[in-house]
């Protein structure tokens, strides 16, 4: 058993570290006062191959394991956690198309999106279908040259910004069996917005409804066989989840390496904070917390990169663990920065803020513990 | 035209130096270490040249301990074509002088016989400020130091320096050896696509006694130490005690 990182990954580790620094931490806090991820940035990103980071060599992507991957998003949620979620979303849009798209949509849909000329948001969630995705009744019926498609999506990440959206869609009967995935572009008819949600996190990036009103698919834009398009989705979610989880300990580390500056250089009753054993055993409890949430993480990746049968409920349980910890950490690190903590320029606040969500979305810790209790009690 | 780029594997700029225990230098176990800075501007004039078609090929060379392969693959990974690993040491304490240095480098440039040598101005770890001067003279090429601009025209260079008066235009005689300094560019970053490349390029490991060089050290190091403690700032009452304290305890004007 061999647990370091390769030179390779250390090197992808470095570089994803370096360009986050660099190209998006100075601007992290502008971003979310703008409430927008500029464009430009992308470009950049998907220059060194991070707009389709596990999608093929052959379909444009970089090919890299789920593993590497989870490392590209550790490193750049050090930076900043709500642009590297974004980015995995993309990502795990991105993988479905390389996976199940046709020929078609892989040169049409999927090779920009690499290069990241175009954005694609994961449309799933409905208003009244959440943790139980399954149940969602946006329909889509069928037409001579595809689909009419109607219905409502909540809580669309990039809605409104992004260029393409795969959405699944009731083609079929109730539950799972009946669910179809469709790419609806940024322009077609029938195709609209609600109002901006206003977050406690995440608020560089957009979140809006997604409203299809009699919205023209054609057929081209199925993804996959009709009636598979729920198992596209979660197989997307295994990913998606051990991303989600990665940006949850890339923040978390970047807050407990502000903490432990901060506590060297702030003094009370006549010392550095760093100096009270109170707190050393929370640094102690906290690096404990970091250390064993990465190691369960990539062992989460190592096993959905082999496909491991036990896979999906190792994704579940890394993402409860890992998005769990991060949080807690992340509040710790605003306790030992006293009141500083509480404001935006320490930067501790918004990491906070913007982790929290973590243990609601890709499914929340609930559904997480529901996996993780059924493969235990299944027969 | 080859060009050879030496790269030094130092201490993470970003890392918190700690000098060892015994002052007999800094502590490197356990440290992050990364590419010279300068290295990398080196690097990216080199593979910008090639880009533009002024240079065939790119040969990144290091020296030092085995583990300085990684910051050849960092080099490879950039764009470097391939890349030449000079094992000169197994422990990761020992830096190799200078002037060994430059003549390891000068034995590589008889053996690969580049048209040009682009060098960091001086390493972050000891700041030495000599390899590429000692190499010139070695070669008896010419040489141009701190490089903010390079302009290879056929036979010569056009190299404009920054000197402490401002900036100093220079025309050397091809070949030569120069040294960069940190206006010259902004380094790329590795893309993943290059970073799994790197891997597949050659990189030939050799040591000091294939070039017939000798490594052993000429300067000794008699003691590290911490820079002195900062002392908590004053605040003067008037302008008065200010001079004061500026002529009779600075001793600065
Ligand atoms: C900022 C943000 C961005 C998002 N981005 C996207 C996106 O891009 N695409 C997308 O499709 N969705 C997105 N979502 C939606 C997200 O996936 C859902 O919010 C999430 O799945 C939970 O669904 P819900 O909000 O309807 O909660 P509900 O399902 O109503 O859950 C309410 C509570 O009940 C618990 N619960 C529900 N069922 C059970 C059960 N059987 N056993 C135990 N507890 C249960 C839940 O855990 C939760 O605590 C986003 C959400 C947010 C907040
Ligand atoms: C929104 C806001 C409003 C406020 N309003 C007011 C106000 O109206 N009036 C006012 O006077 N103040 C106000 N404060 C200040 C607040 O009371 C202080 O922030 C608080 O007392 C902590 O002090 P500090 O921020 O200097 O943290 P520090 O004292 O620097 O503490 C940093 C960390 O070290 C810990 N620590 C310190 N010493 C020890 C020790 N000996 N053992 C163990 N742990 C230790 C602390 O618990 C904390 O986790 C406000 C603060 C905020 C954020």
């Amino acid at each position: 058993m061999d647990f370091a990182l390769t030179e390779e990954q250390q090197a992808i580790f470095d570089m994803a570290r370096r360009f986050g620094a660099e190209e998006i931490a100075p601007h992290a806090r502008d971003w979310e006062r703008d409430g927008t991820i500029p464009r430009d940035l992308w470009g950049k990103a998907a220059d060194l191959g991070f707009g389709g980071l596990y999608v093929s060599e052959e379909a444009g992507g970089t090919g890299l394991s789920r593993l590497d991957a989870t490392l590209v998003f550790e490193a750049l949620s050090m930076a900043c956690p709500s642009v590297a979620a974004f980015l995995s979303i993309h990502n795990m849009c991105a993988a479905m198309l390389d996976r199940h798209g046709s020929e078609d949509l892989k040169s049409r849909i999927l090779l920009p999106a690499c290069r990241m000329e175009t954005v694609l948001s994961y449309c799933l969630t409905e208003p009244g279908a959440g943790s139980d995705a399954a149940a969602l009744k946006t329909r889509a019926t069928r037409t001579n040259d595809g689909y009419r498609v109607t219905g409502t999506k909540a809580f669309i990440s990039g809605a409104g910004y992004s260029d393409a959206y795969v959405a699944m869609v009731r083609t079929g009967d109730d539950g799972p069996r009946g669910i179809s995935s469709v790419v609806i572009e940024d322009g077609a008819k029938g195709l609209s917005f609600g109002g901006l949600e206003d977050k406690m996190g995440w608020r560089s990036q957009p979140t809006r409804q997604v409203q299809f009103d009699d919205c023209a698919v054609p057929a081209a834009n199925l993804v996959g066989e009709e009636g598979r398009g729920f198992t596209y989705a979660m197989e997307g979610l295994d990913g998606g989840r051990l991303n989600i989880s990665a940006c949850s300990l890339g923040a978390a580390q970047s807050a407990l390496d502000a903490t432990l500056a901060y506590m060297a250089e702030r003094r009370a009753f006549g010392k550095p904070i760093a100096a009270f054993q109170a707190l050393q055993f929370r640094l102690a409890d906290m690096e404990i917390a970091l250390q064993s949430a990465r190691l369960f993480l990539r062992q989460a990746a190592w096993m959905v990169d082999r496909k491991h049968p036990d896979a999906t409920r190792h994704a579940a349980m890394a993402k409860a663990l890992v998005t769990e910890a991060g949080s807690r950490v992340a509040d710790q690190c605003l306790q030992l920065h006293g009141g500083y903590g509480y404001l935006a320029d320490y930067g501790i606040e918004k990491i906070v803020r913007d982790l929290r969500v973590h243990q609601i979305l890709e499914g929340t810790n609930e559904i997480m513990r529901l996996i993780t209790a059924r493969g235990l009690l299944a027969p | 035209m080859k060009v050879l780029v030496p790269v030094k594997r130092v201490i993470d700029y970003n890392v918190k130096v700690r000098v060892k225990g015994d002052g007999s230098g800094v502590d490197l176990a356990n440290v992050k270490m990364s590419m010279n800075p300068f290295d990398e501007i080196a690097c990216e004039a080199a593979i910008r040249m090639k880009e533009s078609g002024a240079v065939e090929e790119v040969i990144a060379v290091s020296i030092g301990v085995k583990q300085a392969q990684e910051t050849l693959r960092t080099a490879l990974a950039m764009g470097c074509d391939r890349a030449i690993l000079i094992v000169a040491t197994d422990d990761v304490h020992t830096d190799i002088e200078p002037l060994a240095v430059a003549k390891l480098l000068k034995a590589v440039v008889d053996a690969e016989e580049p048209g040009l040598v682009i060098c960091g101005k001086q390493a972050i770890d000891n700041d030495m400020n000599a390899t590429g001067q000692m190499l010139s003279a070695l070669l008896g090429w010419s040489q141009a130091t701190f490089a903010s601009k390079i302009d290879i025209d056929g036979d010569h260079a056009t190299v404009k320096r920054e000197v402490d008066g401002g900036m100093q235009s220079i025309k050397v005689k091809m070949p030569a050896v120069i040294s960069v300094d940190l206006r010259l560019n902004e380094p790329r970053y590795a893309s993943l696509p290059n970073i799994m490349k790197a891997k597949k390029k050659p990189l030939d490991e050799k040591t000091p006694e294939d070039y017939g060089v000798d490594v052993s050290p000429r300067l000794e190091v008699v003691k590290t130490a911490e820079p002195p403690e900062r002392d908590a700032g004053i605040i003067v009452k008037s302008v008065d005690e200010l001079l004061d304290k500026l002529k009779n305890e600075a001793g600065v004007i």
